[in-house]
């Protein structure tokens, strides 16, 4: 792999998105969110050349997660079933920039809800919080493309950023997320000429490239973060050099990969260390190598990753 | 690839009739369309026939800059051709004065005035420097990087920027007598003159000159693009809205990794570019 050279100054830059609509822009949330904009590579060039600080949006469940460790839920252990309390400690508590509404709940094989519990979530959650949502989709393109209509339909206005759409299923959530003004997340499986044929795709249906976010799909620590991490250098690089079709902010999913990892979750491990550090190490150690990257939002899951990471993106980016 | 869209020009009949009756419709139509086709900008030439060619650029550059915001290449060998459309021009995104060679036997200072005109209208303007001088085009490849090297040095002694200078090496048509071995000279020159200055200087060709006469205009036009793509080509003179041309320039750059594939890289080169 080839390090790529690093010029003073680019032609190019990423485009800035601002995600959450206030009173005042037909929505009702509290405050809005700005990424992007970055006009070199992170550590290159002047402070003016810096993207907007990175955020961390983090993950809140539909329905009561079945699966997660014991160390991961411990924190969350009083909310779990309720996402508008669970969003709201995210916000006064662990310090979420925004939140990432997950409908894990709507997928056939965990729990196969439908629209309607989808919208009452949606609303729910916009009514406990006042931050931007990121509202994710289950990955089942059938189910996908019946609740989330819904989901976009309850959020309406609000700015939202709205994912995903892939080469195979763009066109129902393209529609829609132009229909009610949110943005979008492109999603490839760490494959670059996908990525930037997905953003053409929905493009070409008239959604305009400064709405979209790019996901590259994550590797956690240990388990392709390489990949993951040249992948985003490639986009920065492109987007750096003028390729408008690879100039969109990045979202990485960090919180749900880096706990799929046996090093993360695995209590009984002697020798590896406290499990109750491990986790949210390998969380945290995940989001910064890939900040470094360029990408400009982070989803991630325990509070202690979390405040590891702001303290890293407070200094980064002072 | 900066592509410079060369339909601007008078020596086209129909551009010709439209600086004489002062119709800007052709004009305007020519510049949107070439800007949608990917022009990053749009050269201006008022040919030799206009009675009076400072009044034929000043009308040019303003009919163009009416409907379209496309940085112009301001084309013409006389100084007083090029202050005129400088009078009327809005170049806050950029603008090439095109071209100069490094002197003149009438004019040693030809470059000098280029470039100073160049640094007055602003930070984003260029010049193209022509490898070229007093005694004429050069056909080897030494005299062309020496050229070079003295137009480089006089950039940097007059503190103009070597990113905002490009060079044309000059390419010959091709069925001129002995100038088949010209294509080549200039792809070796290239190679040297990039190494004058860091910024580099650009490399521009003025590509339809190459095939002149020939028989396979566009196939002639197409392949030495492509070749000047593989050797490191920032920018040519072209006709943009030749398609396959255009579709060359995409395929050479995504071949050389210039750009991301995707399955639609054809449709959005021009598009993003």
């Amino acid at each position: 792999m080839s390090i790529p050279e690093i010029a003073d100054n680019y032609t190019g830059s990423v485009n800035r998105v601002t995600l959450g609509a206030t009173k005042e822009n037909g929505g009702t949330r509290t405050s809005t969110i700005t990424v992007g904009g970055a006009r070199n590579v992170v550590y290159g060039g002047g402070d003016d050349q810096a993207s907007e600080k990175p955020v961390i949006a983090i993950d809140v469940l539909d329905s009561e997660p079945g699966d997660w460790p014991e160390l991961l839920a411990e924190p969350y252990k009083d909310v779990l079933d309720n996402p508008a309390e669970w969003a709201k400690k995210c916000i006064e508590e662990f310090g979420a920039d925004l939140i990432c509404l997950k409908f894990d709940g709507i997928h056939p094989d965990k729990g196969d809800k439908d629209g309607d519990h989808a919208a009452k979530v949606t609303k729910d959650v916009l009514k406990a919080v006042g931050v931007p949502l990121v509202l994710w989709g289950c990955g089942n393109d059938e189910k996908d493309n019946q609740v989330m209509p819904k989901v976009s339909g309850a959020a309406k206005g609000e700015n939202c950023l709205l994912g995903t759409i892939t080469e195979d299923n763009y066109k129902s959530l393209t529609a829609i997320a132009l229909a009610d003004n949110h943005f979008l997340i492109s999603e490839a499986p760490i494959d670059i000429n996908i990525a930037k044929q997905v953003n053409i795709l929905a493009s070409d249906m008239g959604f305009p490239l400064e709405r979209i976010v790019t996901f590259q799909s994550t590797g956690a620590l240990g388990y392709g973060i390489e990949y993951a991490y040249s992948i985003q250098e490639r986009q920065r690089m492109a987007a750096l050099t003028g390729d408008k079709m690879m100039a969109m902010p990045a979202i990485c999913d960090v919180g749900y990969e880096a706990w799929r990892a046996k090093e993360a979750k695995l209590v009984d491990a002697p020798g590896w260390g406290d499990a109750a550090d491990r986790g949210p190490m390998w969380e945290a150690a995940t989001a910064i190598c890939l900040l470094q990257a360029g990408v400009d939002i982070i989803r991630m899951r325990h509070p202690r990753a979390v405040k590891t990471v702001k303290n890293f993106i407070n200094q980064v980016w002072s | 690839m900066i592509l410079i869209g060369e339909r601007i020009n008078g020596m086209f009949t129909n551009v010709k009739e439209a600086i004489a009756a002062k119709d800007k419709k052709v004009i305007q139509e020519l510049a949107k369309k070439q800007t949608d086709a990917g022009a990053a900008y749009l050269d201006v030439n008022v040919g030799t026939a206009a009675a009076d060619q400072e009044d034929a650029m000043k009308w040019l550059v303003e009919s163009i800059q009416e409907t379209c915001s496309t940085p112009l290449s301001l084309d013409s060998q006389k100084p007083n051709v090029i202050a005129a459309g400088l009078s009327v021009i809005n170049a806050e995104n950029g603008c090439i004065l095109n071209s100069t060679p490094l002197n003149k036997k009438s004019d040693d200072e030809v470059m000098d005035k280029y470039m100073d005109m160049a640094s007055n209208a602003g930070p984003k303007a260029g010049i193209i420097a022509l490898t070229m001088d007093k005694n004429g085009v050069p056909q080897d490849v030494d005299t062309r990087v020496a050229i070079a090297a003295e137009i480089v040095s006089k950039a940097m002694e007059k503190g103009f920027g070597t990113e905002r200078l490009f060079i044309d090496p000059i390419i010959l048509p091709v069925k001129v007598p002995d100038a088949q071995v010209q294509p080549g000279n200039i792809l070796a020159a290239m190679d040297q003159i990039r190494l004058l200055a860091e910024p580099a200087p650009k490399m521009t060709i003025g590509l339809s000159n190459l095939s002149q006469g020939t028989t396979e205009r566009s196939l002639i036009n197409r392949i030495f693009l492509a070749m000047g793509i593989s050797r490191g080509l920032d920018s040519a003179i072209v006709d943009v809205l030749d398609t396959d041309l255009m579709n060359v320039v995409a395929t050479a750059e995504m071949l050389m990794n210039k750009q991301i594939y995707s399955d639609s890289f054809l449709k959005v080169y021009s598009k993003t570019n």
